[in-house]
């Protein structure tokens, strides 16, 4: 066990790397939803426009909320 | 000859903000001052991300140019000690009187437990940005002496924005309670709108950006949500109504979910904003080393444009991160004090003088 952990001193990094590589897939794909859905509803009913801004600043910063966790749980292991 | 003087003078902002610009360049010094030694990124970014207790502007071939900052220090033997963090640096050993210093962490030398209340560089900044606050609101808030005026000045700058907190974010969210928790709201709000903006300034220190700063901000929001929450509040926590018996009686899983739900909720509050400033600071940073490590002129100048197009968003970020925070913070008090089964009718003249100005 020992001997493993000396001579594998990069798995961290790499797990690191990957995990906020696939942290930024689940942002993007989340927030490019809610902007998907945002720009229909908007043109359907432009008279709404100020309160579905409201609703899309609201609900990304939720998702960026959970996307950032994953960020700081990789930098924490890819620098410890 | 007056009129000369002032067209060269008329653009002072323009030529203020061309300064700013130029600053800009400060971090631009960061390897100079070791030039035999190879860059480390990694270095760079810490240094700029963490509090220290040295305000340090920019170093230039081996001449520091810094602020050291007071130390204060408590030993349960020793008592009180007080000094300049320049002491530190006039021994080769970083110690003085005892105490060392090693990575911005003061240790003593004998090993014993000292207590670090030194004014760092984050203490420094939040001073600062309080002084501006106090100026800012003060003014404001003495335009309003011997009756509402028509506003000018600073206060058109500001009372739309704490018009569009009233209105837009503690009214809806809140309801009829919502002036008592207003002081607080709109504290919040430009406390951590300047303190964002003041870290993205050059040689700013970042404070939003430090885990302890948003964790008293999500703690006192958590204490108003405890502490103003009412009868419903507290049902919907420990006997939620419509969840069904067996979820809540032999094993109670679902109080205990809600009562998770109660941490976490601050909890997000507190992580979301360190992380988007902190990342915001990354980033800009890594992409200034990119040019030292690939050491070229090219990649100089692509990396810069790449630097002021993230530096405008995180200009952007630094006004939704304090919007997001209020914004939450109102809904969480909105679902303490919220009355469901009583509906008063509440009335509809503005008790309240901001944003009506009586006609003469």
């Amino acid at each position: 066990m020992q001997a493993a952990e000396a001579a594998n001193p990069g798995y961290a990094a790499m797990g690191a790397g990957i995990g906020a590589g696939l942290v930024a897939i689940g942002t993007g794909l989340g927030i490019g939803r809610i902007g998907g859905s945002a720009a229909e509803s908007i043109a359907r009913q432009p008279e709404a426009s100020g309160k579905i801004m409201g609703a899309v600043i609201l609900t990304a910063a939720f998702i960026e909320g959970v996307a950032l966790f994953g960020v700081v749980v990789c930098f924490i292991i890819g620098t410890k | 000859m007056n009129g000369f003087i002032y067209t060269i003078t008329k653009p002072i902002f323009f030529y203020l903000i061309t300064l700013l610009g130029l600053l800009s360049g400060l971090p631009v010094l960061a390897n100079s001052h070791n030039p035999d030694k190879e860059f480390n990124s990694s270095e760079l970014i810490f240094h700029h991300i963490k509090d220290s207790h040295e305000w340090h502007f920019a170093s230039v071939g081996q001449v520091h140019y810094s602020i050291p900052l007071p130390i204060i220090l408590w030993a349960s033997d020793r008592g009180f000690a007080c000094f300049s963090s320049a002491r530190f640096h006039e021994s080769a050993t970083h110690t003085y009187h005892g105490y060392q210093i090693s990575h911005e962490h003061i240790s003593r030398t004998d090993g014993q437990k000292v207590y670090d209340f030194s004014i760092t560089k984050n203490v420094a900044s939040m001073f600062i940005s309080v002084i501006i606050l106090f100026g800012v609101f003060f003014t404001v808030a003495a335009r309003y002496k011997g009756g509402p005026k028509r506003p000018s000045g600073i206060q058109s700058v500001f009372e739309p924005i704490i018009i569009f907190i009233r209105d837009e974010i503690a009214k809806p969210n809140i309801g009829p309670k919502y002036k008592r928790y207003l002081p607080y709201l709109l504290t919040v709000f430009f406390f951590i709108w300047f303190n964002n903006m003041l870290g993205l300034l050059p040689g700013g220190a970042n404070l939003t950006g430090n885990i302890a700063v948003t964790m008293v901000l999500a703690v006192l929001t958590f204490l108003i949500t405890t502490f103003s929450a009412n009868k419903d509040y507290w049902k919907h926590i420990y006997n939620t109504p419509g969840v069904p018996w067996w979820l809540k009686f032999p094993l109670p899983l679902m109080p205990l979910v809600e009562f998770i739900g109660m941490f976490t909720k601050p909890l997000s509050l507190m992580i979301r904003l360190f992380a988007n400033i902190t990342a915001g600071h990354i980033i800009i940073l890594s992409l200034i080393s990119l040019t030292f490590i690939f050491k070229s002129h090219v990649i100089g100048v692509a990396a810069s444009i790449f630097v002021v197009a993230m530096s405008f968003l995180e200009i952007l970020v630094a006004l939704i991160q304090a919007y997001v925070f209020t914004l939450l913070t109102s809904l969480y008090f909105g679902g303490a004090v919220a009355e469901h089964e009583h509906e008063h009718e509440h009335t509809h003249e503005a008790e309240d003088n901001i944003g009506h100005v009586k006609a003469h």
